[in-house]
């Protein structure tokens, strides 16, 4: 195996409140050290921009460090740093940029400014091995819906092909909005997965975003989750009005059934569309036990068949990252420059900052 | 070999030091953007020294009080360069060197004040000696609270004239001049803590 088949790549990850350094060698995930300023942002129910640069300054080299010492590796012998240069907070960003473009410049290694998004889908090869092309990702997160037909997941020749995205809020955006509503603590996926499991997903009849016949026609592939959002919030005032209590349980799994179904519906129409056989399902929201099941389900009997990576590889991480990075060095792409800036609404069809 | 930058005001600032005199200087092309030229200046200064990464032995560093964003900019690098060369920080209160420079230049003969831009209408502000030693902890205020008729230095004089009349020496940090007081053991020698002299929770109601 040569370096370029095997490379040895850091990566970095910035984008929200995660502090994420990963290192891999190829597939092979070596560390995955991630530093949260989660409990921080709590009390305000939301990712302060602020408060999460402040951490990700705090973090940034110890975690580099941490990722290191369990890597068991040196840093002289990375062959490539990677690092998320967008979309995301751009305060947040620019930490991690500018951590990269350090170690770069004073390892004198190559840099790679990469898509967030496409890290989520890349992150896959760690767990089930080089990614099938074409796939159909589905990525859901707490800042990201999309629907994405991926044929190079490097960018090349158009490799990312945006199919459908949120018209307004994230999925996992619903989450946190549902789960404050019925008193949950943020961020509210994993507390509404775990409510659900008591309750019953046929209890309450909560809508489907975009799934009417007329909207099918202009948004087949699109979601949108504000409807959804506020049909909950109805539902549960009309409760507390008259008096009666309100079935925590039941309505989190109603809610969570809604913006399940409509997610895999969407995602196998899309890959049925596209003549696509691979549904790869990345972003925090993909670590929701419902989502997994129901896709699992309804795609094999489609022939259709689903990679989700573990949980922990779900939710923002520097393993994804160096994935991506992984992928750009083996497959020759030309390094980002060392000018490479922060962009927050970086588009999805750009993976490789040029 | 001493490597100094400064990213506390709009422009971005970087030098080198060999012990002896400075030898490379390099200045941003345009305001802001710190994330897009530190590096590649540094990376400049590095080329027309001749010199490389390992080469050098300490990071000298601006901690501040400036704009949040460019300021982290400055000290990620540090901290990172700092981290993988294994060499020491110095981090400096980037009123000082702008201090520093204006006794050094003769542009103030007794006590004086510096004042940054600390953008919202409010100025950074520290107190200093004749020799530019510094005599307090900066504050962030409005001019008007923290007006002077005396000398002062910095690019707060010049955007509040009626709060600061008497302008004198540089407007922003140079780090030529952090360099040099590094090297001097002219300033008071600070980890790398940012000096944020806000806290978050304003910023984020502010948004
Ligand atoms: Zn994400």
């Amino acid at each position: 195996m040569t370096t370029r088949d095997e490379p040895l790549v850091l990566g970095i990850e910035t984008s929200c409140d995660e502090t994420g350094v990963g290192i891999v060698r190829g597939h092979t995930l070596l560390a995955d050290a991630v530093a949260s300023s989660v409990e921080e942002h709590a009390r305000f129910g939301g990712v302060v921009p602020e408060v999460a640069s402040r951490a990700h300054l705090e973090a940034m080299v110890p975690t580099i460090q941490r990722a290191c010492d369990t890597a068991g590796v040196a840093l002289a012998d990375v062959d490539a740093i990677a690092v998320t240069h967008g979309p995301g907070l751009a305060g947040a960003l620019l930490v991690g940029v500018a951590a990269a473009k350090a170690l770069a410049l004073s390892l004198g290694k190559p840099i790679y400014g990469v898509n967030h998004l496409a890290a989520h889908v890349a992150v896959d090869q760690l767990e089930h091995g080089p990614l099938p092309e074409p796939c159909l990702a589905l990525l859901v997160s707490g800042g990201h819906s999309s629907l994405l037909k991926v044929t190079d997941i490097t960018g090349a020749d158009g490799g990312i092909d945006p199919m459908g995205a949120t018209i307004d809020d994230a999925a996992g955006e619903a989450f946190d909005k549902v789960a404050r509503l019925l008193g949950l603590p943020f961020p509210g996926g994993p507390h509404i997965d775990k409510a659900a499991r008591e309750g019953n997903q046929v209890a309450i009849d909560f809508p489907r975003g975009l799934s009417t016949r007329r909207d099918l026609e202009r948004h087949r592939f699109d979601f949108s989750f504000s409807g959804l959002k506020t049909a909950v919030a109805r539902w549960v005032e009309a409760r507390e009005r008259s008096g009666e209590p309100v079935p925590v349980a039941d309505v989190a799994a109603s809610f969570q059934e809604a913006v399940c179904d409509v997610l895999v519906r969407k995602a196998l129409d899309a890959a049925g569309s596209a003549g696509i056989e691979d549904l790869m399902i990345g972003g925090g929201v993909a670590a929701n036990s419902r989502l997994r099941a129901l896709a699992e389900e309804r795609a094999s009997r489609l022939g259709i068949r689903v990679r989700v990576p573990r949980p922990g590889l779900c939710t923002d991480n520097g393993a994804m990252v160096a994935a991506l990075g992984s992928t750009m060095v083996a497959r020759g792409r030309t390094p980002s420059p060392l000018d490479l800036p922060a962009d927050s609404s970086l588009p999805v069809t750009e993976v490789l900052a040029g | 070999m001493l490597l100094a930058f400064d990213t506390a005001s709009s422009t971005v600032t970087v030098a080198l030091h060999d012990g002896t005199e400075v030898v490379a200087v390099a200045t941003s092309a345009q305001g802001m953007k710190h994330g897009e030229q530190l590096a590649p200046l540094i990376e400049q200064v590095l080329a027309e020294a001749g010199a490389q990464p390992g080469d050098l032995t300490g990071i000298a560093v601006g901690v501040g009080p400036g704009p949040f964003t460019g300021l982290r900019v400055g000290l990620v690098t540090a901290r990172t360069m700092a981290h993988v060369l294994a060499v020491p920080v110095h981090g400096v209160c980037s009123l000082d060197a702008l201090a520093l420079e204006a006794v050094e230049t003769g542009a103030v003969a007794g006590p004086f004040v510096v004042a940054s831009d600390a953008r919202r209408k409010e100025v950074y502000l520290a107190s200093y000696d004749a020799r530019g030693v510094r005599l307090d902890e900066p504050v962030v205020d409005k001019p008007a609270v923290l007006a002077t008729s005396g000398p002062v230095v910095g690019e707060g004089a010049r955007l509040y004239p009626e709060a600061f009349p008497d302008a004198r020496g540089p407007e922003r940090p140079d780090a030529a001049w952090l360099a040099r007081g590094v090297v001097a053991g002219r300033f008071t020698i600070l980890g790398s803590e940012p000096l944020y002299l806000r806290r978050p929770d304003a910023v984020a109601s502010v948004r």
